[in-house]
């Protein structure tokens, strides 16, 4: 195991997470200022759990809203940016690990990754 | 209250809240959920929700820092994600199932083991008489720099403390926290890792552990995206600035105060959840 390289992951790794936070935080930021700007009608009720509205329960949904250029799906693609963040990095893994010839680390990472789709794949 | 005042008064608590997670330790999560349920009386699963989502922000944004640092073993972190993630699957799954409630008893108990958790004061560990042979074998080792030099470090009681990483998968996954407490307490103190080393290897953790959760939560509803974005937003600057100030200041005795603010919020969570108020 070579230390040199195993710090380039890392630093490679730490610059993929704050970039990703970086763009997600300005996505939500533009929603916010749109939904705010042209928010009108009464304050919504979030003191009884009645569930997200279906538009924005799922990533097809979410992807969907973009494209009529609605506020809230921005705000909603914002931080499905930032969920896949995380993802991105455990990816990062897979391919470096690989190329370190880690196999062991390699399985970690694939292994992390599929339990991460079942969260997405499962349904309520 | 108008959505624009309410926007600016959860965006102004999460500042303060993601603050406060970031000078105590514990994250921004555990104090924003509260805040969110007992003083804007608003659901327990949309808090959480909204707190989930600024976790993953506030340990990615610092991850970047700590990963560069040298601190953070990464290979142990992802090892150990196998077990924090099944757990948030696992109490993403349980959301749907206990009510609020109860969730906000558990939230309350877990509140004040860590108010306790990060005043203690942690012993340097002795170093281990022989290595530990399942940690040779899954290279659950390394080194980290110290004044001079770098020292060396074998990790020990590799099953105990993949065990802890499950329950604080399950508690990040039922609470929508990041449960920082749980992880550092596997790698410190069972697994006998130098405390820096786990600390920053469990912000490492965090943020995946969390996005294990966020489908889930995203298909049950839980996260509002007029809610959520104040809170991320909030989260973070907060975070972002905690983190600053700690570096530079000397931040014993605002820790001290921090950590009775935490108390006082566990009890309130305990008193609301048992009186069946949430």
């Amino acid at each position: 195991m070579s230390d040199q390289t195993d710090q380039r992951l890392e630093n490679a790794m730490g610059r993929m997470l704050q970039f990703g936070v970086t763009v997600a935080a300005i996505v939500v930021l533009a929603g916010g200022v749109l939904y705010l700007k042209h928010f009108t009608g009464p304050m919504p009720n979030y003191n009884h759990f009645h569930g997200a509205p279906a538009a924005y329960e799922s990533v097809h949904g979410i992807l969907k809203g973009l494209g009529s250029l609605d506020s809230q799906s921005l705000m909603a693609f914002g931080i499905l940016l930032l969920i896949a963040t995380p993802i991105c990095r455990v990816i990062f893994g897979v391919v470096g690990f690989s190329l370190l010839r880690d196999r062991l680390y390699a399985a970690v990472s694939v292994t992390v990754l599929i339990i991460l789709m079942l969260s997405f794949v499962s349904r309520r | 209250m108008s959505v624009l005042s309410f926007t600016i008064a959860v965006f102004g608590s999460s500042i303060l809240a993601g603050l406060l997670g970031a000078l105590t330790g514990l994250g921004g999560g555990v104090v924003i959920v509260p805040v969110l349920c007992l003083v804007f009386k608003i659901d327990l699963h949309y808090a959480i929700g909204a707190s989930l989502v600024s976790v993953i922000a506030t340990s990615s944004g610092a991850a970047a820092a700590y990963v560069r640092e040298g601190y953070s073993n990464i290979r142990i972190g992802m090892f150990l994600e196998e077990a924090t993630t099944v757990g948030a699957l696992f109490g993403a799954y349980l959301t749907a199932k206990v009510s609020g409630n109860r969730i906000g008893v558990i939230f309350g108990v877990v509140l004040l083991y860590s108010a306790w958790a990060s005043l203690r004061k942690t012993a340097p560990q002795p170093k281990a008489a022989q290595p530990d042979s399942l940690a040779m074998r899954l290279n659950f080792r390394g080194s980290y720099p110290i004044q001079g030099g770098k020292e060396e470090y074998v990790a020990q009681h590799v099953p105990a403390g993949f065990g802890i990483m499950f329950v604080a998968g399950t508690l990040s996954g039922l609470l929508g926290i990041g449960s920082g407490a749980v992880k550092v307490l596997a790698m410190d103190q069972v697994m006998k890792l130098p405390f820096k080393v786990s600390t920053t290897t469990s912000n490492f953790m965090i943020g995946v552990t969390a996005a294990a959760s966020a489908g889930l939560y995203l298909s049950h509803g839980y996260i509002l995206p007029g809610l959520s974005m104040p809170v991320v937003l909030g989260v973070l600057a907060g975070s972002l600035v905690g983190s600053r100030i700690l570096v530079n200041a000397h931040v014993q005795t605002l820790r001290l105060v921090f950590s009775l603010v935490i108390v006082a919020l566990g009890a309130e969570m305990i008193l609301n959840g048992l009186t069946g108020s949430l």
